[in-house]
């Protein structure tokens, strides 16, 4: 199976988000975004089409949602500020070329709106696919809400995850449905704590 | 009272085999780790004494104000007597050994016999030390013992009955005798009574070699497998003891290929004959199985059944059948 | 599989094979369901030296994680300090001048030498055999001396700088390559006589320890366990990187899929690591050693990056994810020896207790890199 039928593939699986990437710039050349029930499908693919698996890991986004929220704060007072620039600008220049001010329009009704509760932010799994034959690196992402975070195994279809999936348990707490034995592979046999999550500290 | 004057000679020889058998190990553990360090381009063992010559009393301080500790759970009467069990046969084979016409404890009709029948005991030692020792490196190394030594004596006694075949005894002094002169008298160049000697001469020096457990057969202690083996849970003397036991096995062994084959105190060109030509040919096959040691890798267990049951005692029942047949003729 | 204990029967006891055990080369520990001497299942139970440095990744700047990365694998590190600054080069976008990347490629192929010798000693003692280990040594005290010389360290190097290495070599020091790859082209025909061609070794490794491409493939092995499986993957030439593409050099690969094929491709390879560096030598630019215009803060743009390399193990990957700031936001470390040894349960199954420690030599574990 060559790139493109492979792409067009992962594309076709539904809200799948294929970006095809520059490898000389980020190393890989396929970014897949699934949701987590198309992760089996995807991953199937990849087996028939003769890739093998390099690794899982997982990255914690907290506080994403709350950045982004800011983001859109920050972008929507800039905006408003910008604005009440230009008319303070456009009532200048209006004075001094001696025109009759503009009827002072009524002040747009912009309720400083009580911020948002931010949503429970994501982990994110990470799987990166590779072929012997010709680099062709590809990586498969999913998230699930951090306080249920859910993806399901794919032991099944690669063995080797049987490891990875315990590590990225082991650090990021993701559980991975239909492991079977997701005990701690890299921590000590006892761990409650997930340390690579991003409120984890020492 | 009179004291009896054999059993007073009897016993001074033991107490000589005893001290002998002592400072022999501890020096051949210094010849070993010298002979290893050449071998390996470094010079072994050069702080204590002059040329390192007393490591081994270093060594065996050591080893001997170590505590001797028993494992929780071990049986400890099996596990004291495991050593004991090894060294003791040992002792008792030198008795018979002729080192030079005049040089032997006690000239038995039946010494060869006798060697064999002690030789086969140390495998009970090192098997009950093992189980008593209740580690779990040990009773796989047990088991591979008793395996082994049921392999390899079988070509080699196949070895032996051509050897009393030819020599007509089982008198080792005899055996010596029968070989007296040059080296074209030995047993090992005695193609008149089967052109496969030389043959059976290494088939017994293999089988010396796996019954002393020594590599490429030390699959008994296999460091690098089972940790130490047998002697895993063995501290201080405890382990000196079977130690000493394994460099007396070898001295035995190698002291009854010198006698069987190589025509024991005889000088290969017939002068001189004595004592100092036993111990040369002797320490020349020691140096010849420390060398082993220090260049191949270990065998695996089923290769070296293979080679037990598929090549060595074929061959040597041949050379028996070829041996007895040429007698019957000639 | 499940756990270990679940399957152990009346007939079957547990060996715990480590975590001090002279086979294991370090904190490994493998909990083996044994009948007999024959293995009914194996499982390797890491963590012993868990270090967690990708935690260590997120709470530095990327120039401070530099030093942790020779301390992952710490035979072959300075493939460790290559791929972490390539990285870094890769999202910051640094140019590196060429008599860097030569230097690169020269140190690199020493390393890979040294920890391939230590490997050659190290397996052959596993198999019973001490003396090589020591012949190894010496050899590989040559290129230590020399790596010493340019580094100033002797194991964990953090030698390579964004933008180019830390110092420059001088004319003694390839003079002293060179020298060394004489050297041990002489001393390659006597390891083959001695050990390859040892009617043991080849019974111990022949047809034993079975890892075919497809295993390799599910389990993501890389390096030589892949190329004893007659997989064509070598990371400097399937995904070149630095200046790889210009020497002349073959993939050993061999399809026996046994511990005898891995073990002809390390040896193999250490030749073709001499060629490398003979034209490396040969072929070494003048000019600066460091970029002009390497920033001094790193800030990589936002986005996941990743680069890898080809260890003495496999492939070695990084993946970087970097949030705008000078500090990583997150850093996976793919590590080749944690995919080998996976394949270690399957392929131990059914196997006698000495022949699995002769599959586990052949897959050259290092601990510090797969715990991390």
């Amino acid at each position: 199976m060559d790139a493109d039928t492979l792409k067009q593939k992962l594309a076709a699986l539904p809200s799948a988000a294929v970006q095809e990437l520059d490898h000389a710039r980020r190393g890989f050349s396929l970014d897949v975004s699934l949701p987590p029930a198309q992760l089996v499908a995807a991953v199937t693919i990849l087996d028939e089409a003769g890739y093998f698996i390099e690794t899982i890991t997982g990255v914690d986004w907290l506080g994403e949602n709350a950045a982004r929220i800011k983001e859109a704060q920050a972008a929507a007072a800039a905006k408003k500020a910008a604005a009440a620039k230009k008319a303070a600008e456009a009532r200048k220049a209006a004075e001094e070329a001696g025109e009759p001010l503009p009827e002072e329009a009524a002040p747009e009704v912009e309720e400083e709106a009580p911020a948002p509760e931010p949503a429970v932010d994501d982990l994110e799994a990470i799987y990166d696919f590779n072929r012997y034959d010709r680099c062709h690196r590809v990586t498969l992402r999913t998230r699930a809400p951090r306080d249920k975070p859910s993806v399901p195994s794919i032991v099944h279809i690669y063995q080797a995850a049987h490891w990875h999936e315990r590590e990225t348990h082991d650090f990021f707490g993701i559980k991975f449905e239909g492991h079977g034995y997701l005990v701690p592979l890299l921590l000590p046999e006892d761990a409650d704590y997930h340390p690579l999550r991003k409120d984890y500290s020492a | 009272m009179t004291i009896d004057s054999e059993l007073l000679r009897l016993l001074l020889y033991v107490v000589g085999f005893i001290a002998f058998i002592a400072t022999n190990a501890a020096y051949l553990v210094w010849l070993e780790r010298k002979e290893a360090g050449h071998i390996q381009c470094r010079i072994g063992p050069k702080e204590v004494g002059p040329f390192g010559l007393l490591q081994p009393v270093a060594d065996g301080l050591k080893l001997m104000t170590k505590q001797l500790i028993i494992p929780k759970g071990a049986d400890s009467f099996l596990f004291r007597l495991g050593p004991v069990l090894v060294m003791t046969p040992a002792v008792m084979c030198f008795v018979t050994i002729p080192y030079s016409d005049t040089i032997v404890a006690r000239n038995l009709d039946v010494g060869l016999l006798a060697i064999f029948a002690f030789a086969s005991v140390n495998v009970l030692g090192l098997l009950l030390g093992a189980w008593g020792s209740r580690n779990k490196y040990a009773v796989i190394s047990a088991a591979r013992v008793v395996s082994q030594n049921v392999a390899y004596e079988i070509p080699m006694l196949i070895v032996i009955v051509t050897m009393v075949m030819v020599t007509g005894t089982m008198n080792l002094h005899e055996v010596v005798t029968s070989q007296n002169g040059g080296f074209w008298h030995w047993n090992i160049f005695r193609f008149s009574a089967s052109p496969l000697m030389p043959v059976a001469f290494l088939i017994y020096f293999v089988c010396m070699l796996a019954e002393t457990n020594r590599a490429p057969f030390d699959m008994a202690e296999a460091e690098s497998e089972l940790v130490a083996g047998a002697f895993t849970e063995y501290p201080g003397m405890g382990f000196g003891v079977f130690f000493m036991g394994e460099y007396a096995n070898i001295v035995v062994g190698t002291s009854m290929a010198t006698i069987l084959f190589l025509g024991g105190w005889n000088c290969p060109f017939g002068l001189w004959p004595g004592l100092h030509w036993f111990l040369i040919k002797m320490y020349a096959l020691i140096f010849t199985v420390i060398w082993i040691r220090w260049t191949f890798p270990r065998t695996t267990f089923y290769s070296l059944l293979n080679l037990s049951w598929k090549v060595l005692i074929p061959v040597a029942f041949a050379n028996l059948i070829l041996t007895s047949a040429l007698l019957k003729v000639l | 599989m499940t756990a270990i204990a679940q399957s152990a029967s009346s007939e079957t006891f547990v060996l715990n094979l480590g975590p001090q055990h002279p086979a294991t080369h370090g904190v490994l520990r493998v909990k083996l369901v044994m009948d007999g001497e024959y293995i009914v299942e194996a499982e390797p139970v890491l963590g012993y030296i868990h270090r967690m440095h990708e935690k260590m990744g997120e709470n530095r700047t990327w120039a401070q994680f530099l030093p942790n990365t020779g301390r992952m694998d710490y035979l072959h590190a300075l493939a460790y300090n290559h791929n972490y600054v390539c990285l870094v080069e890769r999202a910051a976008s640094i140019e590196v001048p060429e008599r860097a990347e030569y230097i690169r490629v020269i140190t690199n192929e020493l390393n890979r030498i040294s920890s391939h010798l230590l490997w050659f000693g190290a397996f052959v003692l596993d198999l019973g055999g001490f003396s090589p280990l020591l012949y190894a040594f010496d050899d590989r005290e040559q290129i230590l001396d020399l790596l010493e010389s340019v580094t100033g360290s002797r194991l964990t190097y953090c030698y390579f700088r964004f933008g180019g290495v830390y110092n420059d070599v001088d004319q003694d020091f390839l003079d002293g390559c060179k020298a060394f790859v004489a050297r041990l082209r002489e001393r390659m025909p006597m390891y083959h006589n001695l050990v390859t061609k040892n009617i043991i070794l080849m019974k111990r490794l022949q047809d034993i320890g079975f890892i075919d491409a497809e295993m390799c493939r599910k389990y993501g092995a890389t390096g030589p366990v892949a190329r004893g499986a007659g997989i064509d993957f070598d990371v400097r030439r399937h995904e070149p990187y630095s200046v790889y593409p210009r020497f002349d050099f073959d993939i050993p690969v061999y399809p026996g899929c046994d511990s005898m094929a891995r073990y002809m491709v390390r040896m193999d390879e250490m030749e073709q690591s001499m060629r490398i560096i003979e034209q490396a030598v040969g072929a070494i630019p003048e000019g600066p050693v460091m970029a002009a215009k390497a920033p001094k803060i790193i800030k990589p743009p936002k986005g996941d990056y990743y680069h890898a390399v080809e260890t003495a193990r496999g492939s070695f990957g990084i993946r970087a994810v970097s949030d705008g700031t000078n500090t990583p936001y997150r850093m996976k470390l793919r590590t080749p020896s944690f995919s080998n040894l996976v394949t270690f349960g399957e392929a131990a199954k059914g196997m006698l207790l000495p022949d699995a420690l002769a599959l586990m030599g052949s897959l050259d574990l290092v601990i510090p890199e797969i715990d991390r």
